[in-house]
């Protein structure tokens, strides 16, 4: 199993490489086109602002290659903002690999959303053994819009998609990494597609 | 579905030289100064997020803190945050690349309230939590550095709305009235900060019983509860906290 964490600067990688480290996966972290494209899967993770984001990822040239991979791509928290159409935050245009936009919540409820809340209406072998509404760990402002391509829904001032798929792509908005043996029963699900 | 983000629960361990200080009471615990054991034992437990406090007092002590930071971030998975002696954004780049998923601010505000703005346009408003002690001088609420030892001319309600407008992710309130007293949280002033902030709102100071979490929860409008002795001493276990706030209807991850 080859595991790659694209390392483009924007996040704590770290978590999410030891997150893998305790499922017994050593995973590298890269920003090496050929190195991302030989991976068995891919981890596109990300915290911090959409814009300074996606600049990153441009300079590197790594906007072009993400939505031309292959095999299983699981973008996590921003990393799945970013696999998105387009963002209200920044004004920015994403991979458009997912046909959604992303938007803030608005001050009727505290932002960022922080903490613990319910995945539901799971749909997607990323979720195989996670029982409906399983407790998973957010901290966002943004977020994606109830779509034909969410996998997971979460409830925060109202519905949103909190997971997405389109074939081989994967994104979640919450952190598997921090979300305790639930989050890594997800990570492991993920392994094994 | 549960249509509600829960309130968390979050133990509190201070941190000397890369060891837990006060005294902890678990019994199935190897080694109870060992912060990586007590940390994997409160994840267990249900904790949602743990905060470890740096209270060295020697450069020495304080680089022993990035060697815990990232032994907690490889054997702990739930979230955790540290505070402790951060002045700068190379401290927070230090502290976040060894694996902490927030850092919190004190004084290092106070002194420069341009840091928060930094940090968060640097790292994001997720991970900076700005931690405010206060107490109430003839009704009004004053801030206070050093463990509640020296006043600024601050007023709580005035500065946390600042650090909100300067990009702070997360405010964490210890009334240093009621810290130590275990006779409950300062509800009162937390409903003020929940009511007049729009970021989440950490009760901190003064737990002792169960029904002082369900007062901060309802009456305190706090979005998570933090302690230290009442859960390191055992007198509270977590689970047995977490059934009696589902029992009175706070959303609680169990």
């Amino acid at each position: 199993m080859k595991l790659v964490i694209i390392n483009y600067g924007a996040g704590n990688i770290k978590s999410i490489q030891f997150a893998f480290k305790r499922l017994g996966v050593d995973a590298i972290l890269s920003n090496n086109p050929e190195e991302i494209k030989a991976a068995d899967k891919v981890i596109f993770p990300g915290v911090g602002e959409a814009n300074s984001a996606m600049k990153m990822l441009r300079a590197s040239g790594l906007d072009a290659l993400i939505p031309t991979l292959k095999q299983p791509v699981l973008g996590i928290c921003l990393g799945m903002q970013l696999m998105c159409k387009s963002s209200e935050e920044g004004n920015t245009k994403g991979l458009s690999i997912f046909n959604v936009a992303i938007k803030r919540f608005s001050n009727a409820v505290k932002v960022p959303q922080m903490g613990w809340n319910t995945i539901s209406d799971l749909k997607s072998p990323l979720f195989k053994d996670i029982k409906e509404d399983a407790f998973m760990y957010l901290v966002h402002s943004f977020y994606a819009e109830a779509c034909i391509e969410q996998i997971a829904t979460t409830n925060y001032e109202f519905n949103y998609a909190s997971a997405l798929q389109k074939d081989n792509f994967y994104g979640v908005q919450f952190h598997p990494e921090k979300s305790s043996v639930v989050g890594e029963q997800i990570l492991k699900n993920f392994l094994a597609l | 579905m549960t249509d509600m983000l829960t309130k968390r629960i979050i133990p509190c361990l201070d941190i000397k030289n890369g060891r837990t200080v006060k005294g902890v009471n678990f019994v199935d615990l190897r080694d109870a100064g060992d912060p990586v054991e007590l940390a994997k034992q409160y994840a267990l437990k249900g904790a949602d997020e743990l905060v470890f406090l740096d209270i060295s007092a020697t450069l020495e002590g304080r680089k022993t803190m990035h060697d815990m930071v990232l032994k907690v971030a490889e054997h702990v998975n739930i979230p955790f945050t540290v505070g402790g002696g951060i002045s700068s954004i190379e401290d927070v780049d230090a502290l976040l690349k060894c694996g902490a998923d927030k850092i919190s601010i004190n004084s290092s505000a106070v002194k420069r309230p341009e840091l928060v703005n930094e940090l968060a346009n640097k790292f994001g408003s997720q991970c900076v939590v700005v931690a405010i002690d206060a107490k109430n001088v003839d009704g009004n609420w004053i801030v206070h550095l050093a463990g509640g030892t020296i006043p600024t001319k601050l007023n709580l309600f005035d500065w946390a709305k600042e650090v909100e407008q300067r990009g702070a992710g997360e405010i964490l309130f210890t009334s240093m009235d009621n810290d130590g007293t275990k006779d409950g949280f300062a509800n009162d002033a937390l409903a003020k900060l929940s009511e007049e902030l729009n970021i989440p709102i950490i009760a901190s100071g003064g737990a002792g019983t169960i029904q002082h979490f369900v007062d901060t929860f309802k009456k305190g409008k706090a979005d998570a509860a933090l302690a230290a002795s009442v859960f390191h001493f055992g007198e509270i276990p977590i689970s047995e906290l977490k059934e009696a706030l589902k029992e009175n209807n706070i959303a609680v991850r169990l």
